[in-house]
């Protein structure tokens, strides 16, 4: 159980923040006052979370000689509804729906995620067909009543239901979220009836257009809420009772906060919650650096996830697919309606497999040697190459220091398994091997970044990367030189970056409604009512944790010319909507369509399919760290194959606290740390900051 | 064992291909980003690609559908012929809708692109797109002649050095229903070739290149030895088969006979029915498009599509056959036939590798085009009331065929690549009422494994006003047979709610307070039904996909209606008699 601390600091004191990250091998923490930070990992203990995060909890403090009653604040995220979905241990769930759609969430977009698997499988609802019932009604696009709700056969489903022995009921209708009465009203139908079972509205669990995505997030929703509901009530409870005081904050996928009795309605909304961790932890360093543009890439065992941030704020989504099927492919999840924040993620990390497929080409993932058996230099009877492996030949990592010495490697192992898989198919010795497996995952990784760009409306070219995670220091300059990015930042703390990410999320709330307008014929009046109202709904679930610290209001408006298909996001000037704000509105639509496409299309109205409101408190500020100073430690050197141009050469080998004083270190090199290494690439030096990351930058 | 400067040269070139391959993938996300028409942007009808200066393909984005696959490859040697390499400048782009130079009808745009690096040409990029409007009679079967099907681009420049061709733009505005999305929609076509251009410069500054001959080489050569290897892994023979369309007036058959030899597959498609006179006759290069994709779907899966490896594939098409449309016939619905012929393929090599091969599913698209208002009902006059003008179409599918592992998929396209769109979604562009748009129970062929069911989906306006739609089915009279002992899926269906039987091509009127009933086909089943284990059979009857009596009649395993299994009559023999459950083979 290690615990790792940065050096104290002079400073006020302060009230202590505690942050707890579940993830499915680890449970990261961070505790944090205004003059330091304490960071530890222990064990997830799956059967029981709660019990990891107790135990870690009294380890972390004991650390920092403080006493539950010491902490102001708790913030949490945890995988846990996740992988309920992706292990389909939820409720047993039924759906009620209108009559004529009840395999809405069977059917998807009728389409397959890979056009050449004649044996493809797609991902089946969370609820059978046996438990979708259908029930006559029917609502027209503008919500009016084409066909009254049946009560009688509301009141037969739900005794369908409870003789199913359903813990968990989800109603859906269409067109339910422009008029949710038919659902509010089925609902109370359903409460008489199952009293104990919780019941997910689509109406308000995720009230947008497109009822496949709605529907599957609600049936989600409730498939992992009376699992959440219990974790979060025993967590309280045991939390309390060993006298923590503190309010509990949840992490929520789209980057905000929120309390515990909001966390239990729309569980949900947790399910990224980790990684929107990362994301905000590498904001907070893009602000605190004064970067623009940046791009977050967090390397770890199996996945690599990489974002975009644009002026401090991760790029946020409202679609997201949970427990992909097909290699993490897009089309082969569940689609989840609901605010977060938008990442690519590929099957590329330590633990990733290299193979040669038929044409000969060096393959490298999704499949992964996962903790257990591991790589093979684990030693532990892995048998098959994975990408530590290959960076353990090309030398970048000592076999004796590897995560601080406590695991000696085995590079014999490592070069027998690389001979056997990739090299003896493609007449390449181990080391050329290694190089080829490198190479490919970088370039994968590199791929996946810029198409990702060019879905996002945007490049690569031009912002920095911030690289954490176990593998984003390893893996960084050479991803960066394949994007054409010259500067990237390794954060100190990187192997718990969610954790202290969540310390830096605001307390936040952002509610999504469509309302269809042309800004031709705008309904300033029904755009402004809806605002406010979105705004009210928001503001109330903020407030029950604000703590009446002072809130910020922001709305969007996803508009696009009529008819094409990607909506733009434009910031609402405010409301209640003037004229004035009308035209706003059109012109800063065409300034962000020019910076996206280049050339606008002449002659074309816009439209606008949906609004957003966000309520959130200001971003918590982490302490200040200052340079320790001291002169660099003399290094020692490794023979190190570079991927670039396969030559093998000696790199120096330096800690991190050698950097200090200023100088840079000129690659290539190495500056090894307990947790990761940073390579400094032929080419690029490594400066420290004021804040102790790493900032290495390409000079040729 | 190589030198270590051989074998990092030999890893380039790997890293280069997986690059190019990324190239044309951001080239495919430039277009659904950018697109206009829903078909490209929410159903994907596309492809993207990139061509030496020999017109060959060197890869295509993963994004995209089949049925463009050998034809848009084909189309950059037309662009070549017309106007030589050394003729293109920078910023120059092409583009034709001929279906004989392109993809097979008139609403698809294919825009060619040269490349240059260093102001030297390099190569070029090609895109396809299904756009939603080219004027003309619109998607249906009803032409007599394409020049009734809409405008007809001969292949021309679009933009020339940069600039536009005005002259062009002002024609296609001029001929389209909807000249805001077409305009659109070639600026997004020719937007994207650029980013291609752009990256593959990217690339060979990166890799200190001068151009992509070598690379060429290399991926031309593998993929080569690659695929005669996969081919050289199917037994050799000759192998014959055929299949049965609804035609629009009468059957169609279409035929193949398929000569597996070491290192190519040869078919020849004599025996096919003559030419129709309406819109489902197919070009050549769309027949030789979805025959390559049904037998690289089989043979070589994972193998990309490139001009080495599709060049061991050759196909012999009579012509005046309907698989070898010449111009001017009518082809605007070609796709009604030409997604028959994965299954016919499959037919063929089911001979040769019976347990790589899926049963025959619904296969061809059920998309209803719906028309209403004045252009059908007449304007508005005395009492009677007309629906809002409205043009709309959906992507939907009913089942496919089981394979020798898996049941088939309910209610998914296969062969074609598209996604349908949200109900809500159309109903917010048309005044459309689906009343219904659910799995058809009993729809699957019976099987070890079965066929994907099909769906029922009831189609009315609001108010139940008069409408119409330009049927383009099939699968009604000829449903899709099972493999391997396996059972046919059930036959499609289009009628009127109240019960008439409406054709299954062609223009028709759904009148005042009537609905479009749409009954779509289920998949084949793959292997014999009592080999099915009971469990499945009563968990579909338990899902009220299968009924009692049809567990009982084709699977022999007694259910009650709430799924529990009868164990004392799971073994009980399959009455043989019944209607549907003769089991039915494609093999000849």
């Amino acid at each position: 159980m290690p615990v790792h601390s940065s050096p104290p600091l002079p400073g006020q004191p302060g009230q202590a923040r505690l942050a707890v990250d579940i993830g499915g091998t680890f449970t990261d923490l961070a505790l944090e006052t205004a003059e330091r930070r304490w960071t530890s990992k222990v064990l997830t203990t799956p059967a029981a979370p709660e019990e990891g995060v107790l135990s870690g909890i009294a380890a972390i403090l004991r650390e920092a000689a403080m006493a539950p009653a010491d902490i102001a604040l708790l913030i949490h995220g945890t995988t846990l509804a996740t992988n309920a979905i992706i292990e389909r241990r939820g409720a047993r769930t039924g759906f009620i729906t209108t009559a004529g759609f009840r395999d809405v969430l069977a059917l998807g977009n009728e389409s397959r995620y890979d056009q050449y698997d004649l044996d493809i499988r797609l991902p089946e609802p969370l609820v059978p067909r046996h438990l979708r019932l259908g029930v006559p009604e029917r609502l027209d696009n503008e919500g009016r009543v084409l066909l009254p709700l049946d009560a009688d056969a509301v009141a037969a489903a739900a005794e369908t239901l409870r003789a199913a022995g359903v813990q968990s009921v989800a109603i859906g209708f269409l067109h339910g979220f422009v008029n949710p009465l038919h659902e509010q009203a089925a609902r109370e139908i359903v409460r008489t009836r199952l009293p104990d079972v919780a019941i997910s509205l689509a109406s308000e669990v995720s009230p947008e257009m497109r009822e496949w995505e709605r529907f599957s997030t609600t049936v989600a929703n409730a498939y992992v809420q009376p699992l959440m509901a219990r974790y979060l009530g025993r967590l309280e409870t045991a939390l309390r009772a060993m006298g923590l005081a503190a309010p509990i904050f949840l992490m929520l996928s789209g980057g905000g906060l929120t309390t515990i009795e909001t966390a239990r309605r729309f569980p949900i909304r947790l399910v990224e919650s980790g990684p929107a961790g990362g994301a905000l932890f590498a904001a907070e360093i893009a602000r605190a650096s004064a970067l623009d543009r940046v791009l977050s890439f967090d390397m770890g065992g199996t996945t690599a996830k990489i974002c975009l941030i644009d002026d401090h704020a991760p790029q946020t989504a409202r679609s997201f697919e949970v427990a992909r099927i097909g290699r993490f492919r897009k089309g082969s999840g569940l689609p989840l309606r609901i605010p977060v924040i938008e990442m690519v993620e590929i099957g590329a990390g330590g633990g990733s497999l290299a193979s040669v497929d038929a044409l000969g080409r060096i393959a490298v993932g999704p499949q992964s040697a996962g903790a257990d058996p591991g790589p093979a230099c684990y030693g532990r009877g892995g048998a098959h190459p994975a990408v530590t492996d290959a960076n353990l030949l090309l030398g970048r990592y000592d076999p004796d220091r590897f995560a601080g010495g406590t695991m000696k490697l085995d590079t014999a192992a490592a070069a027998v398994a690389l001979e056997a898989d990739v090299g003896r198919p493609l007449g390449l010795d181990a080391a050329m091997a290694a190089l080829g497996v490198v190479e490919m995952v970088d370039e994968n990784m590199a791929n996946a970044a810029r198409v990702h760009a060019v879905e996002s409306g945007t490049t690569q070219e031009g912002r920095t990367m911030i690289a954490f995670g176990g593998g984003g220091p390893v893996h960084g300059y050479r991803v960066a030189e394949k994007l054409g990015i010259r500067r990237v930042l390794v954060p100190a703390g990187a192997g718990v970056g969610s954790a202290i990410g969540f310390l830096r999320a605001p307390i936040a709330y952002e509610v999504v409604r469509s309302l269809y307008q042309r800004l031709g014929r705008f309904d300033r009046e029904a755009v402004s009512a809806l605002l406010a109202a979105m705004q009210r709904e928001a503001a109330d679930l903020v407030a029950a944790g604000s703590f009446d610290r002072p809130t910020s209001t922001s709305g969007i408006a996803y508009m696009r010319y009529v008819g094409q298909g990607h909506e733009i996001p434009v910031t609402l000037p405010r409301w209640p909507l003037a004229p004035a704000d009308v035209e706003q509105l059109r012109r800063d639509y065409d300034t962000a369509y020019a910076r996206f496409y280049d050339r606008p299309v002449p002659g074309s109205d816009v439209e606008i399919m949906s609004f957003a409101v966000r309520v959130a408190t200001a971003p918590m500020p982490g302490p200040q760290a200052q340079p320790t100073g001291g002169a660099p430690a003399p290094g020692r050197t490794q023979q190190v194959r570079d991927t670039a141009q396969g030559t093998l050469g000696p790199w120096r080998v330096v800690d991190r606290a050698a950097l200090e004083g200023g100088a840079p270190l000129a690659g290539p090199a190495i500056v090894a740390e307990a947790e990761t290494s940073t390579l400094v690439g032929p080419g690029w030096s490594a400066t420290l900051q004021p804040d102790r990351s790493i900032l290495l930058v390409r000079e040729s | 064992m190589n030198t270590n400067t051989d074998a990092l040269a030999a890893i380039r070139m790997q890293v280069m291909w997986n690059r190019l391959v990324a190239v044309v993938e951001e080239q495919a996300q430039t277009m659904i980003r950018t697109a206009f028409s829903t078909t490209v942007r929410e159903a994907g009808d596309l492809s993207a690609g990139i061509f030496d200066l020999e017109g060959r393909m060197l890869a295509q984005a993963v994004t995209g559908t089949p049925g463009h696959v050998n034809s848009m490859m084909e189309s950059v040697g037309h662009f070549l012929a017309k106007f030589p390499a050394a003729t293109m400048r920078p910023g120059d782009h092409y583009i034709t809708n001929d279906p004989w130079l392109g993809t097979g009808h008139l609403h698809d745009l294919t825009v060619v692109t040269p490349a240059f690096h260093r102001g030297k040409m390099v190569g070029l990029f090609a895109n396809t797109a299904h756009v939603i409007d080219v004027g003309g009679l619109g998607m249906g079967p009803e032409g007599r002649s394409v020049f009734e099907e809409g405008l007809y681009i001969p292949i021309v420049k679009c933009f020339s050095e940069g600039r536009p061709n005005e002259t062009f733009f002002d024609f296609i505005r001029a001929g389209s229903r909807l000249p805001v999305e077409l305009e659109g929609d070639v600026y997004s076509l020719c937007a994207c070739n650029d980013t291609g251009a752009r990256r593959l410069a990217q690339m060979l500054d990166e890799f200190g290149l001068t151009g992509i001959e070598g690379l060429a080489d290399f991926i031309f050569a593998s993929s080569r030895r690659a695929t005669e290897a996969a081919i050289g892994a199917i037994p050799a023979g000759t192998y014959a088969a055929e299949i049965w369309s609804d035609g629009y007036d009468e059957p169609v058959r279409l035929a193949a006979r398929m000569q597996v030899r070491a290192d190519t597959i040869e078919v020849d498609f004599a025996g096919t029915s003559g030419l129709s006179g309406r819109g489902i006759n197919v070009p050549a290069a769309y027949c030789r498009a979805y025959a390559s994709f049904g037998i690289k779907v089989v043979v070589a899966p994972q193998i990309p599509n490139n001009w080495a490896s599709l060049a061991p594939l050759r196909m012999t098409i009579p012509e005046d056959c309907i698989l070898n449309a010449p111009r001017p016939y009518p082809v605007s619905v070609r796709h009604v036939i030409g997604q028959l012929l994965p299954d016919l393929m499959m037919g063929c090599l089911y001979q040769a590798v019976p347990e790589r091969v899926a049963a025959e599913g619904s296969s061809c698209l059920w998309n209803p085009p719906l028309r209403g208002g004045a252009g059908v009902s007449g304007q508005r006059r005395g009492n009677r009331p007309v629906a809002e003008d409205f043009e709309v179409i959906t992507f939907n599918s009913g089942g496919t065929g089981a394979t020798p592992r898996r049941n088939g998929l309910d209610g998914t396209a296969f062969p074609s690549g598209v996604r349908t769109m949200p109900v809500e979604a159309t109903e917010n562009v048309a005044p459309v009422v689906f009343w219904r748009k659910e799995l058809r129970p009993d729809s699957a062929g019976p099987g070890r494994h079965r066929g994907g069911l099909g769906q029922v989906m009831e189609i009315a306006t609001k108010g139940d006003l008069e409408f119409a739609v330009n049927a383009i089915f099939d699968r009604v009279g000829h449903p899709a047979k099972g493999r391997a002992g396996g059972g046919e899926g059930a036959a499609g269906g289009v009628r009127l709610a109240s019960g008439a039987a409406l054709r299954t091509k062609g223009f028709q009127i759904i009148p005042d307070g009537e609905r479009l009933l749409l009954l779509l086909p289920g998949g084949g089943g793959y292997g014999d039904p009592r080999e099915r284990p009971p469990a499945e059979v009563a968990a579909d009857v338990r899902d009220g996909v299968l009924s009692p009596q049809a567990s009982q009649r084709l699977y022999g395993v007694r259910v009650g209606a709430d799924g529990t299994l009868d164990p004392e009559t799971a073994d009980a023999a399959p009455d043989q008699g019944a209607p549907g459950a003769a089991p039915t083979t494609a093999r000849r």
